[in-house]
């Protein structure tokens, strides 16, 4: 659309019209656009398009925000046509219940009715306890097997599912495998830090779309434990928030499919 | 409320009016910002500064899209469009296209200028909003503006103008 030999580029006029440009191009860009009448329609005729999609919207940043989306009302009820908050609440009873010396039992919640968040989070930290003393056999299929192990446990889950890199802080990936859940198959994931220590995640599909992050602390373990994108995740570790705040926040990172991610 | 609520609180309007001009419908924008909210709200604790609104900007451009492809995953009936040549004349000819014009273009291109000419966000915040280089979002940008323009000069993609 621009000559080749021009001295200003087609980006310049974007960049012209929507305020990119540094000022002495800016003045470079006016006094071309004198000369070059073609352009100038065309640049007149992208402000034109601009006008328009403000004078048909911009309006609508003006209107009164309706009691839904007023803050403190989402804070209190989340979505309420949706429907989901409720269940949310209903799961924030149960919570994460980490037994430290007294077993891995979701005991915590024993005054609610079981839900299926009791099974998820009991099954989470069982194969959390059992798995992290195992020294030989603790995985089945090795972390240098990522892209198998991805593509085998998103096939036997029914959803795409992302192992997280946790290399950035220091966690290797030993491994994973398939393991029965509440609601049919979870993928469980390993990984081991500098010293030993083990984190695991655990995730199957949930019966919410989402819920708010959980955390639980035992005398020896913590998890934090949440519902995104109709898959639930435990991540369970050392009884140390912080460090398993670090991890959490990682594996959120990049398992999160709907924005949160870039923090 | 602290600072962080104060910010998202006061990104609200915004939202709505970016939501509105993606959806075209006030109801499933209000749902997308509604939706937005829990979801900032919920993730507060792993917000470590930047700029909240481009933030905001983000988690909603990201549902949206799920939204889109979960729409497009189910078959649906669609209503019949009114796919008539730009209207000549009349008081809401104007918006009636533009929205129209709007609705033609891909969706990464319609985020980029939406978020661009009438949200206000400088080229490098609409690159972090998707997550791309700011030469994408440029030329996201360009084929945008030309997408409309043949729009709104008559040209359909199905039916050559006729002179």
């Amino acid at each position: 659309m621009i000559d080749r030999d021009s001295p200003v580029t087609e980006e310049e006029l974007h960049a012209f019209i929507d305020g990119e440009l540094p000022a002495d191009r800016k003045v470079a860009v006016t006094a071309w656009l004198a000369g070059h009448p073609e352009h100038a329609a065309l640049v007149a005729a992208w402000r034109a398009q601009a006008e328009a999609i403000r004078a048909r919207f911009g309006a609508d940043g003006n209107e009164p925000v309706p009691a839904r989306l007023q803050l403190d009302q989402v804070m209190r009820q989340g979505r309420s046509s949706g429907g989901s908050w409720a269940t949310f609440a209903a799961a924030a009873v149960v919570a994460l219940i980490v037994g430290g010396g007294a077993g891995w039992m979701a005991r915590g919640a024993s005054a609610q009715a079981p839900t299926s968040f009791d099974a998820f989070t009991t099954d989470a930290l069982d194969a959390h306890k059992l798995y992290v003393v195992e020294v030989r056999h603790p995985v089945e299929v090795a972390g240098d097997e990522r892209a198998h192990m991805t593509q085998w446990l998103s096939k036997r889950l029914g959803s795409d599912l992302r192992i997280p890199d946790l290399q950035s802080i220091g966690l290797k990936l030993i491994g994973g495998r398939l393991l029965p859940g509440p609601t049919g198959a979870a993928a469980f994931y390993m990984y081991e830090g500098p010293s030993g220590e083990r984190f695991t995640i655990y995730c199957s599909k949930a019966g919410v779309p989402e819920s708010a992050f959980r955390f639980k602390e035992g005398e020896r373990f913590a998890a934090f434990y949440w519902v995104d994108d109709k898959i639930a995740y435990a991540v369970s570790g050392p009884a140390d928030r912080e460090r398993l705040e670090a991890v959490t926040k990682s594996v959120y990172e990049q398992v999160d499919k709907t924005g949160a991610r870039k923090l | 409320m602290g600072t962080f609520g104060q910010n998202v609180e006061a990104t609200i309007p915004a939202l709505r009016r970016y939501a509105r001009a993606l959806t075209r419908d006030s109801d499933i924008a209000d749902d997308l910002v509604q939706d937005t909210l829990v979801r900032a709200l919920r993730s507060e604790h792993l917000f470590h500064g930047g700029d909240v609104r481009s933030w905001l900007y983000t988690i909603l451009t990201n549902l949206n899209r799920n939204r889109l492809r979960s729409l497009a995953r189910r078959p649906t009936l669609s209503p019949l469009e009114d796919n008539d040549a730009p209207d000549l004349a009349g008081p809401e000819a104007g918006g009636r296209d533009i929205e129209r014009a709007l609705a033609t273009l891909v969706e990464d291109q319609r985020n980029a200028l939406l978020l661009v000419v009438l949200e206000g966000l400088t080229y490098r915040e609409v690159a972090e909003v998707q997550g791309v280089p700011i030469g994408t979002v440029m030329s996201r940008l360009a084929r945008a503006r030309v997408q409309i323009k043949i729009y709104l000069d008559g040209g359909r993609p199905a039916l050559r103008r006729v002179k």
